[in-house]
């Protein structure tokens, strides 16, 4: 089921949350809103839940205009930061109330209740109640839920925000595996570029209530659009008074046409890599190299270089 | 912090609906000198104020034995003052369940201009004096009732009087519980398929509960007790009799074991159904 | 939260939505109004149209004038002794263990499940002059019942909850680390509770304060019952009793009186919210 948004614009009293956005998502497609605090990939997402009504523009979901259909018709699964979990419920009963909603047959509900229960791993804790579960059991339970009423849809609100680093890495690689097995269109907010870059397919950069960039991870961080998608993606430093990744410059030893000489100010080694801070007469940046890239040049503090971006 | 004019109460009386936030203490340091001593004191004064005057209470029911106790209960005015003290104070508690949550929800959920002198007045019946109370129906709803409508000596003038006392009770507890609740699940329910009052049905009353429980129960418990805003509108007439005002005037003739005999019914009935209330809202917190 | 992104309203998905919401307003505010505003308007017609002679007549006459001060005595000395065992009280129960504490919490808020006719009675029955402890009181000459002091002791009781109820729930959330860090930093025991306890309560007790204030002042069924009700000389009616009598015996200046009981409540209430925003803004 495909997503598309057209110029969507939301205000909330003086303040513009989305400034005429695009959006399409292809059927099946597992795809992340990627943007800082604020930025309006949350609002988005609400708008395509249903859960806001923009001011102006569309939403289609599976080539239906649902830009005036409230929420609880548009069959969207959404699952929120901090879980929304019906506390006086147990695990079994949330995961069912959408179908019982629907007013599905008890067998039916049963059957398909236990299967995403099995699915998630929380078949032993079905009886239980949200609040003794842990974080990330109640995530799951939440995402169990939102897929039990097989939604055309699935959205995600910061899923992994409110979890320790740990949990948040598993349930990551989780989702990941989870969407190749169930394939349903998946959209998903997240201010972490390094999980959008692990888990999505497509990453749309949202920014200030507009769409900087849209593109697959590697289009991101390899040819970001501009400076603020380059910033946002990854390590940046400056050299030649342009953006460049600090892994995307040559060092030479010697002396090279072209090239920006420096000097090297400090050198750190972080495991296996190499960071050497530079000064040069534009200014000081930062090199990342591979130990065996620093010892070939035989880089010490005080050593002469010669610069160059790669890209 | 979520202090409200009503608080939920701090011993086992009532359900405790407590603010999100407050952290239950079982714990808590053991007494020292000056913490024992503080302790004394106040027990030997709750005991003079509260424990040895009820206590008195009961022991005067019993003067004449079982069956002077039995006859006093009994008779038929005091069987009438029991019953529409009884019926009175439950019909008031549920008008009150459902104006007070519906109170509640406005003063959360809605924004209008003055919204906070709607909370003063909701305020005003419950520190209001009771006799002024009582003054105040009675002007209104009395003999020279400027609105024509004339409930002097009537149930109707009795329960207009506890609706007005017991106005702000359940109201002002569950508006803190609703003002700390999570609306994303109510958003989660609507993606999920229900419709608004389905959201509101399933997923915001059921945690309410407890909330309301807690209020009805002081509402209830004022409503039974009531003396000074009833006794003006019910005009003396034995038909309107509840049973704060028969325990008086048993008082007023020196027929202290009656009156007694009266007081021990009425704290009765008033804890049973108290803990009614507290098994409800237990249920209902454990059910799902 | 997500709604915190939001400064406007989010698109209610409880309740009835749009239209809902103007009902439930409407029937509330409807509902609120007949039964509270609508009343007290009329009082206040009845108190103040027939004049402004009428109304200084109705308080200033001795009998008026002795409630007033029979009031003021009262409520001040049962809020003094309602606060002080209120705060001992909160902090037993909150913050130490003993055996019975759980009914001690119980025992405290008993009175706001008692009429205050019981409340009454029971006092009546305790200090009496046939009462248990009425004989060593009597042989002493001081009179309880029937007297202020009795008229304190059911003032009291009756109100004994309520500075309890406030300050509870403050010190059950506040916890006990900023006690604790005084006591590493060498805070005895008075010390800590002068400096850091009460500070933390303080206006959760102001409040709790003003509402007792508040009901003692309006207290009557209890106070009816254990002073007697004496008008004239050696007058133990205070205000709200002096009401009573003014309408039941058909007299002038019950609805005056009963204004100035108004708007002191009225007063007491807009003091105990502004204290509550005042701490809710800070």
């Amino acid at each position: 089921m495909s997503i598309q948004a057209t110029g969507v614009v939301k205000r909330f009293g003086a303040f513009t949350a989305l400034d005429d956005v695009d959006l399409d998502v292809h059927a099946g497609a597992l795809t992340a809103l990627l943007g800082p605090s604020g930025g309006g990939k949350s609002t988005l997402l609400r708008v395509i839940g249903g859960l806001e009504t923009p001011d102006a523009g569309e939403v289609t979901i599976a080539g239906r205009d649902m830009t005036r259909v409230p929420a609880h018709e548009r069959n969207v699964g959404f699952v929120f930061q901090h879980y929304a979990a019906f506390q006086h419920l147990s695990v079994y009963r949330n995961v069912a109330f959408g179908l019982e909603i629907r007013r599905r047959p008890k067998a039916e509900v049963r059957r398909r209740v236990n299967e995403l229960l099995e699915l998630v791993h929380l078949e032993e804790l079905a009886d239980r109640k949200p609040a003794q579960l842990s974080g990330g059991q109640r995530q799951r339970m939440a995402l169990a839920r939102a897929l039990a009423a097989e939604p055309s849809v699935l959205l995600l609100d910061e899923p992994f925000g409110a979890l320790d680093t740990k949990v948040r890495r598993e349930l990551r690689g989780w989702l990941r595996a989870l969407h190749d097995e169930v394939h349903v269109t998946t959209v998903f907010v997240t201010h972490d570029q390094e999980e959008a870059l692990e888990v999505a397919d497509e990453i749309v950069v949202v920014n200030k209530g507009k769409v900087e960039q849209v593109g697959s991870p590697s289009d991101l961080y390899d040819k970001p659009a501009n400076d603020f998608v380059m910033e946002f993606m990854g390590p940046v430093t400056r050299l030649g008074g342009r953006l460049v990744r600090p892994h995307d410059v040559h060092v030479s030893a010697a002396h090279v046409d072209g090239a920006v000489p420096g000097r090297v100010a400090r050198l750190q080694r972080i495991g296996f890599e190499v960071r050497a801070d530079v000064t040069t007469a534009d200014g000081d940046l930062w090199v990342q190299l591979t130990r065996g890239q620093a010892d070939t040049l035989e880089l010490t503090p005080g050593s002469d270089v010669w610069l160059r971006a790669l890209a | 912090m979520t202090t409200t004019l009503v608080e939920t109460p701090v011993g086992a009386t009532a359900p405790a609906a407590a603010p999100t936030g407050a952290r239950a203490q079982r714990t808590g340091a053991p007494l020292g000198r000056a913490s024992g001593l503080t302790l004394g004191v106040v027990m030997l004064g709750l005991s003079l104020l509260v424990l040895l005057p009820l206590a008195a209470v009961g022991a005067e029911a019993a003067t004449n034995g079982w069956s002077g106790f039995w006859a006093s209960v009994t008779a038929p005015a005091a069987v009438d003052a029991l019953v529409l003290t009884v019926t009175s104070s439950l019909v008031v508690t549920a008008v009150n369940v459902v104006m007070g949550t519906l109170l509640a929800w406005v003063l959360v959920r809605d924004d209008f201009p003055g919204k906070r002198w709607l909370e003063l007045v909701i305020d005003v019946p419950f520190a209001l004096p009771t006799i002024v109370a009582g003054l105040v129906i009675l002007s209104v709803y009395g003999r020279n009732s400027p609105v024509g409508i004339d409930l002097f000596g009537t149930r109707w003038g009795i329960m207009v009087a506890l609706l007005f006392v017991t106005l702000p009770f359940i109201a002002r507890t569950v508006q803190p519980t609703l003002m700390a609740f999570d609306r994303d699940t109510e958003h989660a329910a609507a993606t999920l398929g229900a419709r608004p009052r389905t959201v509101f049905r399933r997923i915001v009353l059921p945690p309410l509960v407890p909330a309301i429980a807690a209020g009805a129960a002081l509402a209830f418990a004022r409503a039974m007790g009531e003396y000074g805003s009833v006794l003006l509108i019910s005009g003396g007439l034995d038909k309107t009799q509840v049973s704060s005002m028969y325990a008086f005037s048993l008082y007023e003739s020196y027929d202290f074991p009656g009156a007694a005999a009266t007081a021990t019914v009425l704290l009765v009935v008033s804890l049973v159904v108290l803990v009614g209330f507290e098994i409800v809202s237990h249920r209902a917190g454990r059910r799902g | 939260m997500a709604d915190t992104l939001a400064p406007g309203r989010p698109t209610p998905v409880a309740g009835r939505g749009r239209g809902g919401r103007i009902a439930l307003r409407t029937v509330g505010l409807a509902y609120v109004a007949i039964l509270v505003l609508v009343p007290l308007g009329i009082i206040t017609w009845r108190a103040l149209s027939p004049g402004l002679p009428a109304f200084w007549a109705a308080i200033s006459s001795q009998q008026a004038i002795t409630a007033f001060r029979l009031t003021a005595e009262v409520a001040f000395a049962s809020v003094l002794l309602g606060t002080a065992f209120g705060v001992a009280l909160g902090i037993l129960l909150t913050r130490y263990h003993f055996v019975g504490r759980r009914l001690l919490g119980v025992l405290a808020d008993l009175p706001m499940a008692v009429s205050p006719i019981v409340a009454g009675l029971a006092l009546v029955l305790v200090y009496g002059h046939n009462g248990w402890l009425g004989g060593p009181f009597e042989a002493a000459g001081v009179d309880i019942i029937y007297a202020v002091p009795g008229m304190i002791l059911a003032t009291t009781f009756v109100s004994l909850p309520l500075v309890l109820r406030e300050v509870v729930p403050v010190l059950q959330e506040v916890g006990t680390d900023q006690e604790q860090a005084a006591r590493v930093l060498g805070a005895g025991g008075w010390h800590t509770f002068w400096r850091i306890t009460v500070p933390t309560i303080k206006p959760a007790l102001t409040y709790g304060v003003v509402l007792a204030l508040a009901r003692c002042v309006g207290e009557f069924g209890a106070v009816a019952v254990v002073s007697g009700n004496v008008s004239g000389v050696g007058q133990t009616q205070t205000t709200t009793l002096v009401i009573a009598e003014r309408v039941q015996q058909m007299e002038p200046g019950a609805y005056q009186l009963a204004f100035v009981l108004i708007v002191t409540t009225v007063a007491a209430l807009l003091v105990a919210a502004h204290i509550r925003r005042k701490d809710e803004l800070s």
